[in-house]
């Protein structure tokens, strides 16, 4: 009795985590496996599963459809990633200097972060976007033919990924807290030595806050290649196809009518393999560019 | 000599007065534009709610020249006879905030687990949980799609795939923030209770809680955002039109037959966003603190 009351006490923590760890099984690890299991399969809805194949992952690469796909979501998420991250810490930097109404401005900037992630801002983009919208108005202002961004293919994709770079906020947010970090006598002593303010930008600020660069990157990377509700609602993935993100393709293939689910997941694994892919090559490149403060030397 | 020296001196410092005023008349002039490309679409938008169809695409003034109230009044219409915009609402908040409540306690419970107790299976767990951080949601749809449709919550009237999950911490992100906010407590408060005669579940209520009570603020409020703006969620497991949430209605408004009146979308868009709005505003600064510790110290 002891023994177990014993034990118990030695281990009473497990008991807070029992909740987590259910979850973990039923809604993490069961959905997981089980989806590696039928990526290999023809699982349908309704028909179930009438054989075991390779052919979902042969066909992510040789059919047309889902290899266009693929490049596009590559393409969404190279044009998105650089450009959300340099505005943000663009404009992360102005904010440090001693500038009055710090607080005004970093709110304005913020907001887009919040709200951007609903549909009622994928309903005002596509006001905005529209023929006869505000944007190609703007457009007009300097006697430019601004493109017709619906019926575009390339102009559709960048207008999906602007929604995005638009909400560059929370970003900015995590680069200003770390520049704040940056000690301000490092700067005075740059400046005596007559370095620039570019100069100390990249000799000094960068190389400081490479891991919250380096944080911001794995988190928007992965944000981008699963980018869903912005396409999804706002261009339904045309103009013939030129926003279909994987992600799009996986859900019509689930959801939107064929109920392929096997194939689905398949795509889903391809689309997971690159992430984590990608982020194993941030974190072993984090070795030859990411700066740590606790290191010895730098 | 001593003369012309002190000549050049004031002259140096002059020009460097004059460069120092011209590059904070740059930074400014960069954060009121900037400024403008983040907040003018929102203003427009207020603007639009309030024109006739035909003024919202001829001007790019967001000040409404012969303002009119219908936008609001068709917002109101029902869709199909069976919602309309507030109980839209009504069903969103009736699953965002039992989501809301049942993710900070199961987080606090887990983060408490693991960040003050040793136990068996402790440190696989916490590397188990740790990895979960980076499994992508898009992996997971496919097969948990199908497991809520195997035990029949699919169509729920209850909301239950998208309530149940929460009560068993599966937003490792909050879980990592609650750890990273729980190592910066001192341990003595925690000790002298134990000294006193409380046992752990009171040391947590009265102890941890109070103190975690910032970084439980922040998440429940990232929690109300991402929850009452989730889309695919509800797409996939709402299935009848009268227990459609807000993020579901606003996409009808605009894809309906009378998509075109553009007034009504966005005056649908903006009512489902203003809760999100005011919590923003009310609550800006515990936004900006819950980020900025996520990232930083991480």
């Amino acid at each position: 009795m002891s023994k177990i009351q014993k034990t118990l006490r030695d281990n009473i923590g497990f008991f807070f985590v029992i909740p987590w760890l259910v979850g973990f099984l039923i809604f993490k690890a069961y959905p997981f496996i089980s989806s590696f299991y039928y990526s290999f399969t023809d699982y349908d809805l309704f028909k179930g599963i009438s054989k075991h194949t390779l052919e979902n992952y042969i066909n992510v690469f040789a059919n047309k459809q889902e290899r266009t796909a693929l490049i596009i979501t590559f393409k969404y998420a190279f044009m998105t990633v650089p450009l959300k991250l340099v505005s943000a810490l663009f404009i992360a930097y102005i904010l440090n200097f001693k500038i009055k109404g710090v607080n005004f401005f970093r709110t304005a900037y913020y907001i887009p972060s919040i709200l951007g992630g609903s549909v009622a801002i994928a309903v005002l983009w596509r006001a905005l976007f529209n023929d006869e919208g505000l944007i190609r108005m703007i457009f007009g202002i300097f006697g430019i033919e601004g493109p017709h961004f619906f019926t575009n293919s390339n102009w559709a994709l960048f207008m999906i990924c602007l929604l995005r770079v638009w909400q560059f906020g929370s970003a900015m947010v995590i680069f200003l807290a770390a520049l704040k970090g940056v000690p301000t006598d490092l700067y005075e002593a740059a400046a005596i030595d007559g370095a620039g303010k570019w100069r100390q930008f990249f000799t000094i600020t960068v190389p400081l806050i490479t891991p919250v660069i380096f944080y911001n990157l794995i988190t928007q990377l992965v944000q981008a290649f699963q980018e869903f509700n912005g396409p999804f609602i706002i261009t339904k993935g045309g103009p013939r196809g030129s926003t279909t993100l994987m992600t799009l393709l996986i859900y019509n293939n689930a959801f939107g009518g064929t109920y392929k689910m096997g194939k689905a997941c398949a795509q889903a694994w391809v689309l997971f393999v690159i992430l984590v892919l990608f982020t194993m090559i941030s974190f072993w490149s984090q070795k030859h560019w990411v700066y740590y403060s606790d290191e010895d030397g730098r | 000599m001593a003369n012309v020296q002190t000549k050049t001196a004031s002259q140096a410092q002059r020009d460097l007065e004059r460069k120092r005023r011209i590059s904070l008349v740059i930074r400014y002039f960069i954060l009121i534009v900037v400024g403008l490309f983040m907040v003018y679409p929102l203003v427009w938008m207020v603007g639009a709610t309030f024109k006739n169809n035909s003024e919202i695409f001829s001007t790019m003034n967001p000040i409404p020249m012969k303002p009119t109230l219908d936008g609001y009044v068709h917002a109101m219409d029902n869709y199909g006879g069976t919602i309309n915009i507030w109980q839209a609402m009504l069903n969103t908040y009736s699953y965002v905030i039992p989501e809301v409540i049942l993710t900070v306690i199961s987080s606090v419970l887990t983060a408490y687990g693991f960040g003050r107790f040793k136990f068996k299976g402790h440190d696989i767990m916490f590397t188990l949980m740790m990895a979960m951080l980076f499994l992508p949601q898009v992996v997971l749809n496919v097969p948990q799609f199908l497991f809520y449709n195997k035990i029949g919550w699919v169509g729920s009237k209850f909301y239950l795939p998208l309530i149940v999950p929460t009560a068993f911490a599966v937003e490792t992100y909050f879980i990592f923030m609650l750890i990273q906010f729980l190592r910066n407590i001192p341990k003595e408060l925690e000790e002298a209770a134990k000294i006193d005669g409380a046992n752990v579940v009171q040391t947590l209520t009265k102890i941890i809680v109070p103190m975690l009570m910032p970084a439980i603020v922040s998440c429940a409020l990232f929690k109300f955002m991402w929850a009452s703006n989730d889309f695919l969620g509800p797409l996939l497991y709402v299935k009848t039109p009268a227990k459609y949430p807000a993020t579901i209605f606003v996409r009808l408004s605009m894809d309906s037959e009378s998509g075109f009146e553009w007034n009504k979308a966005l005056a649908v868009s903006l009512i489902s966003i203003l809760p999100n709005i005011l919590v923003f505003f009310a609550a800006q600064n515990q936004f900006v603190d819950g980020i900025s510790a996520g990232g930083v110290k991480g």
